[in-house]
């Protein structure tokens, strides 16, 4: 039963990049279901992590396990493991290339080997949730960073993996469109999807979350609900960070 | 024929009556040297260039790692040997001696084709080199994300992007091949330069030929600088967009819910 709520485990991450080490030692584990919030100062070590879980960067030692199983022992292609770890960037990487719809088809027709119809199906479906089907035919660079980042998230969606990775959805985008993207995550995470968010919005942390992780310096500094972490964290470096991050804002 | 031509203009007028089939056949033949020599050149290119960037991740086996290394330094080998020697020598080596140490006697019309198109290609390697590159890695990570592979990557997302980018480039290299080819009289290649030399010869007007010579290549060049312009307009594609009414329940697909999680295995 345990062994099923858990999707994904991450024991002793590290990651080096030349000397110096950058993730020192990360563990922390995600049941179905849940939305893991990661926050912490720029430079802690945040995208890193997130790009450690679904391999962009090659993690120097530790293991990733998902659904129990060590991923690099079970996936022999990562592809098939990305397909079930969709990934949001901050700049939204949109393919320049191609329309909104050919953005979340090409995953699936490419790597889950559908045929045309029933990728554009599953795509309208997305696009549709996240309030982009009628822009299909537009072209990424003729779109708003508001209406960018839900096709991108669209476009993760659409491979329907079982967790979703975003790493600062919402920190290129100007004030206004904020709350659009936040609104199609919140969607999301009333769905029931699993996700892991890096971000600095802590007012959806601290409603959406289910844990929030501190990062400080390239470990975990705290790990707890949303409701300890942001009324009574008992690191005092969280502490500081909140309250650093309440003057700024 | 009675009386021989005297001003410049009829000279012109006389050569061509005289050459006109000679000197069509002769553009004939350097049109199509450069056309072909360009297009084999630039798969020559995007194979290179691609292989240039396959990542090399730093789990991958020592064996896998060396083989990379071998296969990048020969590519390099061949674009730095290709550029850095004049195409007419080239030509001379890859005719004669093919002949001398392979036995292979090619067609001197073949061993053009040849020339162009590996000198084009070690050309075009390092422009498509830079057209890939120019393209921002967050692309590339997405399709990674995703779990597209390099090659998928590259053909789906990266090539149509570098290829639009480095278009004028391309065009570029076809007009230089179309003078350049030029250089492949020495195999005797009848291409239009031989062509205009051996009219030239016969009645010593060196100037009046090659007049008419000149303003073949140009006419040729400026016809393809102009068609590639309007190529590169073209793959611009419109620059706006049709909003299209989404009607979920007019969809096949139907109507759906928010997506639930499958509570499978
Ligand atoms: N590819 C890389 N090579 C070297 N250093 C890197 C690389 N990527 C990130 N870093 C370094 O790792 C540290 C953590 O970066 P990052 O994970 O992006 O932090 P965060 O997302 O929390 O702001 C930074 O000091 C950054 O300079
Ligand atoms: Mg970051």
């Amino acid at each position: 039963m345990d062994e099923q709520k858990n999707i994904l485990e991450i024991k002793e991450l590290k990651k080096k990049f030349g000397e110096r080490e950058i993730l020192k030692g990360i563990n922390f584990s995600v049941n179905k279901g849940d939305v893991v919030c990661i926050i912490g100062p720029s430079g802690s070590g945040k995208s890193t992590l997130i790009r450690c879980i679904n391999f962009l960067e090659t993690p120097t030692s530790g293991e990733i396990c998902y659904k129990g199983e060590d991923v690099l022992k079970k996936y022999k292609d990562l592809a098939l493991y990305r397909t079930k770890v969709g990934m949001v960037f901050q700049q939204f990487n949109l393919f320049n290339n191609m329309t909104v719809l050919e953005n979340c088809v090409v995953g699936q027709v490419k790597v889950l080997k559908k045929d045309h119809e029933a990728a554009r199906q599953t795509a309208m479906k997305y696009l549709y949730y996240v309030g982009m089907a009628d822009y299909i035919n537009a072209k990424p660079n003729q779109l708003s960073g508001g209406q960018k980042q839900r096709v991108a998230i669209a476009r993760a969606m659409a491979l329907e993996p079982e967790i979703l990775l975003l790493d600062e959805p919402t920190s290129a985008l100007d004030s206004e469109m904020v709350g659009e993207v936040l609104n199609v995550m919140r969607e999301l995470a009333n769905a029931g999807l699993t996700m892991i968010v890096v971000t600095h919005e802590m007012a959806f942390a601290r409603e959406v979350a289910s844990k929030v992780v501190f990062i400080d310096q390239g470990v975990i500094a705290e790990e707890a609900t949303p409701e300890i972490i942001f009324k009574n964290p008992s690191n005092p470096r969280t502490k500081e960070f909140l309250s650093r991050f309440n003057q700024n804002n | 024929m009675t009386t021989m031509p005297t001003t410049f203009f009829e000279w012109v007028f006389f050569l061509l009556q005289q050459y006109g089939g000679l000197f069509v056949k002769g553009a004939l033949v350097t049109l199509l040297l450069a056309l072909i020599g360009t297009f084999v050149g630039c798969i020559i290119g995007f194979v290179v260039g691609i292989i240039q960037t396959i990542p090399v991740d730093p789990n991958t086996g020592t064996v896998k790692k060396s083989f990379y290394r071998c296969v990048r330094w020969l590519l390099d080998a061949y674009v730095e040997v290709f550029r850095g020697t004049p195409m007419i020598v080239q030509a001379m080596v890859v005719y004669y001696g093919s002949m001398s140490i392979f036995n292979i006697d090619m067609s001197a019309m073949f061993a053009g084709f040849l020339v162009v198109s590996i000198n084009t290609g070690a050309y075009m390697a390092e422009t498509v080199r830079g057209g890939i590159n120019s393209i921002d890695p967050g692309q590339t990570e997405a399709a990674t994300a995703i779990g597209m592979n390099h090659f998928q990557t590259m053909r789906s997302v990266i090539i149509p992007q570098a290829l639009r980018n480095i278009m004028p480039q391309i065009g570029n290299n076809l007009i230089i091949n179309i003078k350049d080819t030029s250089v492949l009289n020495v195999i005797s290649v009848t291409e239009l330069y031989f062509s205009s030399k051996s009219a030239a010869g016969v009645y010593y007007k060196y100037f009046e030929v090659f007049f008419i010579t000149c303003v073949i290549y140009f006419v040729m060049t400026f016809t393809v600088s102009r068609f590639l312009r309007w190529v590169e307009g073209r793959m611009a594609g419109p620059r706006d967009y049709q909003l299209v009414t989404y009607d979920p329940m007019q969809d096949p697909c139907g109507h759906f819910p928010m997506p639930t999680r499958k509570e499978q295995d």
